[in-house]
């Protein structure tokens, strides 16, 4: 009992002088001014596209640039700029104001900015570029015919006729301060009935009659498809949600050129603009990289030449059938596979190193209830905030990746290496101790070998959910096959997702197949059935 | 000097009284058998011997040793073991169960010793060595523990309620069997059972217990010839024991 203990030290420390060599070697990296500069974006498909955009216009310009996607929200991204596991983002005045410097709301959109630029500037180093010219907003929005029916142009006329008119808003929209609550407030709302509505739903519902008025964000690519108004927020309740690129101030200041060359698209989106892209993007289903050329090209910002070409080979893709799409994306999704497996393997091996002795240690002792609940609570923490808890520690990347999943991992081993451990047979362990065997005989000969099949079902189990979590880990840029779940959540594509979800589940089942036969090759001979894994 | 000897031996589970200063010795080559119903202390007592239970008074001694100054490892691999449900390892050969104790005092001989012993309870090591317990019969799985119990040649042998679990044709085979091996090795045994006729057939000695006291202990002609307390009488009646009913 007292030897595991030493031992899940050293096995942890191990962890974190690995991971804390890795942090070196990413940061290791940075200076020299030829260095990529490294694009980030939220996971969702504005933020990849304007990503997108950045990146090819840094390109253009002879930047070599490196594409970090779908890093989870706020929480995860503008830490990882501050740490320089990238360089810029795209990013919004107000989710600056509010998330990051936790300031009060501000409704003049010019203050906002000034607020942000010099608060991100003097406290944690970071450059808000000059807005790109357009707001992403919550939306009112009712039917183009109802504004001209009841003549609606703004929130207050709203106010006016809200008795007679259904809403359909998002759960979210409905509970945050923010949002009905306080617009109810600040208009004197009261609408003839309130329906929670899931974002895929609520322009369908709104367009078949079924509520008059929804919650859109400003930039919508289906606000331009069909014939909606967006009443004007004349009393400005929401916070100005102006886009800009925000960029890490060590970049700013090592690599001037680049972020000159970001700021020639400053101005020069307007909402119509950026909800026209979106709707290509997530309506049509383009694809990303013809989309942000074709911006970039009517933004007159890229030379011709490089348009025609590009956009003839993706327009093929987009219509072919989703195995071709598969086999066309082979050698990307072999490479995301064998990531994923490291991600996985290596987590779920530190998770055994440390979970199994742990078990043992524990076992006979009447701790073991309280250190199986304890580390029970960590599977109860959700991804996502376990992530993020760990990012001021580790970083983006491969590293806290592995830590996350390493202790998602640590529960199903350490329950069933309690469990096998107690349930193995009693009669047998009394026996060999009552013949002369030491306690730790008893465990190493008698205990350990009759549980062995139970340990490994925990760790079959923490492989199968490992493997499941592991697409989370694409949120915070450790790659595996959750890079193309989250691009094609963001981006609505569903080969997409497909392309990262069918290799995941069946990497799941070679794996757990796998370990089958090693529960079997572990298994004392005397205690193997004869089923397979 | 008595191989085994307990003294005004007490031993407390909570409120409930298993040994109320019990006293007893076992001579070498002597074979005592300890019998009473469930909940009697018998087990218990057994279990003093080889430190499974610790007195909460009272002396234990083994071989004139009291069993508190020796290592109790040591102590237990010289002295054989044999409990009810046999407690094989499951995941070890037959010969690999009977070789334990030699294997545990690292006995280059273990595997042969384990051969002797197997051929001693019956079971030819050449037909049974690399079977699992498993494959075995119950009755053959009590063989094992037998020769586990004694492989490593001790002087002394504990064993708890072995045949109780066997049916009826099966314990009498390895009744047999035991008398037999007793008369070839001499070893001391402390044999719990709650089977009169058993104790009857086995033992030079038998000491009834009630209570976690000890009724009366004496040779069996002299238990049924003169039963010392109403309760004695009363386990021989209800067994059938009677002075001519017993060959």
């Amino acid at each position: 009992m007292n030897g595991a203990r030493p031992l899940a030290a050293g096995v942890v420390l191990a962890a974190l002088v690995i991971a804390s060599s890795a942090t070196a070697q990413q940061s290791g990296a940075a200076p020299g001014s030829g260095r990529p500069i490294a694009i980030g974006s939220k996971p969702f498909g504005e933020s990849y596209l304007l990503a997108e955009v950045f990146a090819q216009l840094l390109e253009a310009r002879g930047h070599r640039v490196v594409r970090r996607l779908g890093l989870g929200g706020t929480d995860i991204i503008f830490p990882a700029l501050q740490q320089g596991a990238i360089d810029v983002y795209p990013e919004y005045t107000g989710a600056g104001l509010l998330v990051i410097l936790k300031a009060p709301p501000e409704p003049d959109a010019s203050r906002v900015f000034d607020i942000v630029s010099r608060e991100f500037r003097a406290r944690l180093d970071a450059i808000w570029l000059p807005p790109l010219g357009f707001e992403n907003t919550y939306a009112m929005s009712v039917r183009t015919e109802t504004a001209e029916r009841l003549g609606l142009r703004t929130l207050s006329d709203f106010a006016r006729v809200s008795r007679e008119l259904r809403a359909g808003f998002t759960a979210d929209f409905i509970g945050r301060q923010d949002g009905l609550p306080g617009l109810t407030a600040a208009y004197g709302l009261a609408p003839r009935s309130v329906n929670a509505l899931s974002p895929a739903v609520k322009y369908q519902a709104l367009m078949a009659g079924s509520v008059d008025v929804i919650d859109a964000y400003s930039t919508d690519g289906l606000l331009a498809r069909y014939p909606i108004t967006v009443l004007q927020d004349d009393r400005h309740f929401f916070p100005p949600y102006d886009a800009a690129a925000l960029v890490r101030g060590a970049t700013a200041r090592e690599q001037p050129s680049a972020i000159a060359a970001l700021t020639e698209l400053s101005g020069r989106i307007d909402v119509l603009r950026m909800r026209r892209w979106n709707e290509r993007l997530e309506v049509n289903g383009d694809e990303i990289g013809r989309v942000a050329r074709d911006a970039l090209n009517e933004l007159g910002l890229l030379a011709a030449a490089t348009d025609t070409s590009a956009a003839g080979g993706a327009a093929g893709a987009s219509e072919s059938s989703l195995w071709t799409y598969l086999w066309g994306r082979r050698a990307e999704i072999g490479r995301l596979t064998v990531r994923h497996l490291m991600l996985a393997g290596v987590s779920l091996l530190l998770a055994v190193a440390v979970a199994v002795p742990l078990g043992l240690a524990v076992s006979r002792s009447t701790a073991a209830p309280a250190v199986v609940r304890g580390v029970g609570v960590l599977q109860t923490i959700p991804g996502l905030a376990l992530l993020a808890f760990l990012l001021p520690l580790l970083g983006i990347g491969v590293v806290p990746a592995l830590v996350a999943l390493f202790l998602y991992a640590l529960y199903p081993i350490v329950q069933n290496t309690v469990a096998g451990i107690l349930a193995a047979d009693s009669g047998a362990a009394a026996a060999a101790e009552a013949l002369g065997m030491t306690s730790r005989q008893v465990l190493w000969h008698v205990r350990l070998p009759l549980a062995t099949p139970v340990i490994m079902a925990g760790v079959r189990t923490a492989a199968v959910l490992n493997i499941g979590t592991a697409t989370l880990a694409a949120l915070i840029g450790a790659g595996g096959l959750g890079d193309p779940i989250v691009a094609g959540l963001a981006l609505s594509d569903a080969r997409m997702i497909l392309s990262g979800a069918i290799p995941a589940a069946l990497l799941a089942f070679a794996v757990d197949w796998c370990l089958g036969l090693v529960q079997l090759a572990v298994t004392p001979r005397a205690l193997r059935s004869e089923r397979l894994p | 000097m008595p191989v085994l000897s307990a003294s005004n031996v007490v031993r407390r589970f909570g409120a409930v009284t298993a040994l109320d200063g019990v006293s007893l010795d076992v001579e070498a080559g002597e074979c005592v058998a300890l019998v009473g119903e469930s909940g009697s202390g018998k087990s218990t007592l057994l279990r003093a011997f080889n430190r499974v239970t610790e007195p909460d008074a009272g002396a234990i001694r083994v071989d004139g040793q009291d069993v508190r100054d020796v290592d109790t490892v040591a102590l237990r691999r010289r002295i054989g073991y044999v409990p009810q449900d046999g407690g094989l390892l499951p995941h070890w050969s037959v010969r690999r169960n009977a070789s334990l104790v030699p294997w545990l005092e690292a006995r280059a001989d273990a595997a042969a010793a384990a051969d002797g012993a197997l051929e001693l309870v019956g079971l030819p090591a050449a037909q049974f060595g690399d079977r699992w317990p498993h494959q075995l019969s119950g009755g053959q799985r009590q063989r094992v523990a037998m020769a586990r119990a004694l492989a490593a040649n001790p002087r002394i042998v504990l064993l708890d309620e072995p045949f109780g679990a066997l049916d009826a044709i099966t314990r009498s085979d390895l009744q047999q069997m035991f008398a037999g091996l007793r008369r070839r090795t001499g070893i001391a045994a402390l044999l719990v059972t709650h089977d009169l006729h058993e104790a009857y057939l086995l033992a030079d000695r038998i000491a009834v217990m009630r209570a976690g006291r000890i009724e009366q202990d004496a040779a069996p002609a002299t238990l049924i010839g003169a039963p010392a307390t109403a309760y004695v009488q009363q386990l021989l009646e209800r067994a059938h024991v009677r002075p001519e009913g017993v060959r």
